[in-house]
């Protein structure tokens, strides 16, 4: 499920690291609060084993192919969600560095679609309701494959609605939408039904390692100001999201009303004022009309226009090995 | 070879790059961080059918590969995690988005806005190039050149060193610290995998993956050996001194850190606002 730098337009990339570096911020403030300075080498060491359990194929009985480890899931089922999150930050940046799964620029997608809903829903939702009043194998089982399911199935559509709003496929949402959601909820029970094996054997050998067992919530029956708002902030950028979708096609209250008294929304102006302002904002706006410049132009492809740029291509493929001869010279005289 | 010991390798490969003498290994990491996050930021914020300066943004990575003495075979490998969502996401562009934009004939390339109908088709051959044909190649190369402009900043700078850049930019102590944790540990934490596998093959060699009965005890023991692990390294951290952060010697700034980003952002800015 992990996004490509490709998939994602820079106000989608820059929108959600915003809202995970926010989760991230909370996260760091909450482990700090807990002041347990062995935590630090056991997140570590967790996130490096997390990472290499991800290389090990588990075969599915009857299918033929194999599933791994929810990470999510199983970090915060032993570090508790904000550990479990600031983990996953680092796997994830890790994997994107090292083995190019995932991309810098859609790192703050990612951490979304996997850490933040792995960890913050799967714990706070689901594990912790489940477990409040103790433990059990079906307890476990049960809060493993609901939390994988449920988070997958959030990724997944995180992943849709991110593709679909950086506008680089012209897939509808729907068809995208029914290829994206049944895939992961197959990977999802697999996936649950594995990190249900490994956190019962826990249970079962070592069950004070396993987080939030038979704790009382302190805001239990109620919602906290600080989830409450946390809630519909997340609500209002899903919202604000998808219903600018549809707004952005329709003008806005002032435009609407310009419209109605002089016909056009926008004024026209004359004069050297108007003529300079005009220039310097065309020269500065780095978004005109809320797109890139020129972003709706196809006039940039032509043949012309392709044979010119594979012709400074092969320039700079020319320079490039020059420069490495003539540096390697150089450094061989001296 | 299984995936584990690959992984592995492509690991052993890319700390030897780090570890080489090369200007472009001894350059400032926040540089070549910043200019990583902006190449790709300025590749993704072209225009679907941008192709062109699409094209003209292939200098970086070609100047990375080669003056950078890197392999491409390397890089292009890199893409096999990412290609699947890319490909899919992708293909099916020019089967929605059927709007010609350009013919490609025998005679030169025609507008779609001039019609075809003055001229004799049994002359000359017409290949319609469509939105979704050219939407699709610019998603590849947007993905490509994101590959590759990774894998040039992380293959000649180390984790080390971009968690030091991290640090610069005020990313919480916290978490670098848990990045470079979680780097050092992995190789080790990798070859126990191995370990365990190449274990598991010679008692069952006609297993595929690892059996549903074996899921939780195989896994679940590992797990219990790199929590008591995480107590010794805790506990050796402590005796060397540990004191919940860790010294990262300064980098002095030359030069070259701010001349060859510096260049490369006019480039960029030049190329993307032409």
């Amino acid at each position: 499920m992990h996004m490509a730098d490709a998939l994602v337009a820079p106000a989608v990339a820059g929108t959600m690291y915003v809202l995970s570096t926010g989760a991230a911020g909370v996260s760091v403030k909450k482990v700090r609060e807990e002041n347990d300075p062995k935590k630090i080498p056991v997140m570590g060491v967790m996130g490096a084993f997390v990472f290499a359990t991800q290389m090990l194929n588990f075969t599915i009985p009857g299918t033929g192919s194999s599933g791994h480890l929810c990470g999510g899931m199983m970090l915060s089922a032993i570090l508790g969600p904000y550990a479990g999150f600031l983990t996953m930050i680092g796997v994830l940046l890790v994997q994107c560095l090292l083995f190019a799964d995932g991309g810098l620029l859609a790192l703050g997608c990612n951490i979304w679609n996997m850490a933040f809903y792995g960890c913050f829903v799967g714990a706070l939702l689901i594990w912790r309701p489940i477990m409040r009043k103790g433990a059990s194998r079906i307890k476990i089982i049960a809060a493993s494959i609901l939390g994988c399911v449920l988070t997958l199935q959030m990724g997944a559509f995180s992943v849709t609605i991110e593709t679909l709003l950086s506008g680089v496929t012209e897939l509808p949402f729907t068809v995208f939408l029914a290829t994206m959601q049944p895939i992961h909820l197959a990977i999802g029970f697999v996936e649950g039904l594995i990190t249900a094996a490994v956190l019962v054997f826990i249970y079962e050998a070592r069950p004070e390692l396993l987080w939030g067992i038979g704790e009382k919530s302190s805001a239990e029956g109620k919602l906290s100001l600080k989830n409450t708002v946390l809630v519909i902030a997340v609500a209002a950028a899903i919202c604000g999201g998808a219903i600018s979708l549809f707004a952005s096609a329709f003008p806005d209250g002032l435009e609407w009303s310009m419209e109605q008294v002089a016909g056009t929304s926008e004024l026209e102006a004359e004069g050297g004022a108007y003529s300079a302002a005009k220039s310097i904002q065309e020269t500065t706006a780095l978004l005109p009309d809320y797109a890139f410049k020129g972003s709706e132009s196809a006039v940039g492809t032509s043949f012309s226009g392709i044979a010119g740029s594979l012709v400074v291509v092969l320039i700079t493929v020319g320079a490039c090995y020059a420069f490495k001869f003539f540096s390697k010279q150089l450094k061989n005289n001296s | 070879m299984n995936s584990i010991e690959k992984n592995l390798n492509e690991l052993n490969k890319l700390e030897t790059l780090q570890q080489r003498s090369h200007w472009m290994n001894e350059l400032h990491p926040l540089g070549k961080l910043f200019l990583s996050v902006l190449y790709i930021f300025i590749v993704v914020s072209f225009d679907k059918y941008d192709l062109v300066s699409l094209i003209m943004m292939s200098i970086y990575p070609i100047f990375g590969f080669i003056v950078g003495e890197l392999s491409l075979k390397d890089g292009l490998y890199r893409m096999r995690l990412i290609l699947p969502l890319v490909l899919f996401v992708g293909i099916l562009n020019p089967f929605f988005d059927k709007n010609v934009l350009f013919y490609i004939t025998s005679n030169g390339v025609i507008p779609s806005d001039l019609s075809l109908s003055g001229y004799s088709l049994a002359t000359f051959t017409v290949i319609p190039v469509t939105g979704g044909v050219l939407s699709m190649i610019t998603l590849m190369l947007k993905g490509f050149y994101a590959v590759l402009s990774a894998y040039i900043l992380i293959a000649t700078t180390s984790i080390d060193d971009i968690c030091y850049a991290l640090n610069l930019i005020h990313v919480p102590k916290t978490i670098v610290i848990v990045i470079m944790l979680i780097y050092r540990y992995f190789g080790v934490m990798a070859m126990e995998a191995d370990r365990i596998v190449t274990a598991y093959r010679l008692r069952a060699p006609s297993q595929k993956g690892i059996h549903y009965k074996a899921w939780g005890t195989l896994v679940g023991q590992w797990l219990l050996r790199s929590m008591d692990k995480a107590g010794i390294v805790y506990e050796s951290m402590l005796l060397r001194g540990f004191k919940g952060d860790f010294r990262i010697k300064k980098k002095k700034l030359k030069l070259s850190d701010f001349v060859y980003p510096a260049l490369w952002i006019v480039i960029f800015l030049f190329i993307r606002w032409k």
